[in-house]
C-alpha cells in the first residue's frame, strides 16, 4: 500500500493498470480471431488486437509507431482483409468449415511453444525494469529540439534517414514490387 | 513496468498465432493469424527499443511494411486460388505431395 501512494508521482501504476486490461482484452480477442466460426468477427475480433497493439506502443511511449499501426493495420489491412472475404465468397454466417481436424495437434504445439518462452520469461521476471522518467534520446543523434515534445519522432526520422537509409530504400522498392506484383496477381485477363 | 510483462504477452500472441497457421484452412484466416505473429514481434522489438535506442522502432516500421506487402500479394494469391479452384481450402492444396 506505501508503494502504491509513494511520494513521488510516478507513471507506473496507472500504465500497469491499463496494461492488464489492455493485455487481457488482447488475449482474449486474439483466441476469438483463431476459434471464431464467422470470417467477419474474425477480422473484427482482429481490429480489436491491432487496435491494443497501438496502445501497447503509446505504453511504450513510441507514438509515430502507434499512429503507424492505426493507419497502416486498421485503416489498411483490415479493410483488404474484408475484401478478401467478400471477393472469395467465404460463408458471411456460422460456418464449421472453417478448421481442420488439426485443432489439438495446434492446441499442443501452441501450448508447447508458450510454455517454452512463458518459462524463458518468468526466469528473468523483475530483471529489467522500464523507467520512462529516466528515458532520454541517445546521446549521439544531433539536431533533436529538446522540450518540443516530439523529440524521440524526430529521433526516430534521424535514425532511419541516417544508420537505416539503405533498408529503407530496400523496403520502398519491395513495396513497389509487392504492388505491381499484387496487380499483376489480381488481373483477369 | 517490468520489460517482461510484455515479453509474456507477445509470446501469448505469437503462439495463439502459430495455433490459427495451424488449425485454420480458410487461406483468408491464415493470413489474418500470420498479422497476429508479426504484431507479438513487434511488441517486442519496441519494447527492447526502450533500452537499446531507436533502432528497434525502425525495424518495428520496416516489419509493419513488409507486413503490408505480404497481405496484398498473399490476398491475391488467395483470390487466384479462389478464381482457379472455387474454393479457399488450404488443406486441399496438395498438388505438391508426393
Amino acid at each position: 500500500m506505501s508503494a502504491l501512494f509513494a511520494a513521488e508521482t510516478t507513471f507506473d501504476v496507472p500504465a500497469n493498470v491499463a496494461f492488464g486490461i489492455l493485455a487481457v482484452l488482447m488475449v482474449v480477442a486474439a483466441i476469438r480471431v483463431v476459434t471464431t466460426r464467422n470470417v467477419v468477427h474474425a477480422a473484427l475480433w482482429l481490429v480489436v488486437v491491432l487496435g491494443g497493439n497501438a496502445v501497447v506502443y503509446l505504453i511504450l511511449q513510441a507514438e509515430f509507431l502507434a499512429m503507424t499501426q492505426l493507419l497502416v493495420y486498421i485503416g489498411a489491412i483490415v479493410v483488404l482483409f474484408l475484401f478478401g472475404i467478400m471477393l472469395t465468397r467465404a460463408p458471411l454466417g456460422e460456418s464449421d468449415d472453417l478448421d481442420n481436424s488439426q485443432r489439438i495437434l495446434g492446441a499442443v504445439v501452441g501450448v508447447l511453444l508458450l510454455g517454452v518462452i512463458g518459462y524463458a520469461v518468468a526466469r528473468t521476471w523483475g530483471t529489467d525494469r522500464l523507467d520512462f522518467a529516466a528515458y532520454e534520446l541517445p546521446p549521439r543523434i544531433e539536431g533533436v529540439v529538446s522540450g518540443s515534445g516530439n523529440g524521440r519522432t524526430q529521433a526516430l526520422a534521424n535514425t532511419i534517414f541516417s544508420d537505416y537509409l539503405i533498408p529503407f530504400e530496400v523496403i520502398s522498392v519491395l513495396l513497389t514490387g509487392a504492388l505491381v506484383g499484387a496487380i499483376v496477381l489480381a488481373r483477369r485477363d | 513496468m517490468l520489460l517482461n510483462q510484455f515479453l509474456l504477452l507477445a509470446a501469448v500472441l505469437f503462439s495463439v498465432g502459430v495455433y490459427g497457421v495451424i488449425v485454420r484452412k480458410n487461406g483468408v484466416l491464415v493470413l489474418m493469424s500470420v498479422e497476429l505473429i508479426l504484431n507479438a514481434v513487434n511488441i517486442n522489438l519496441i519494447a527492447f527499443s526502450t533500452f537499446w535506442g531507436l533502432s528497434g522502432q525502425v525495424f518495428a516500421l520496416f516489419v509493419i511494411a513488409v507486413a503490408a506487402a505480404e497481405v496484398g500479394v498473399g490476398l491475391a494469391i488467395v483470390l487466384l486460388i479462389y478464381r482457379n479452384r472455387r474454393s479457399v481450402d488450404i488443406d486441399r492444396l496438395d498438388e505438391l505431395k508426393g
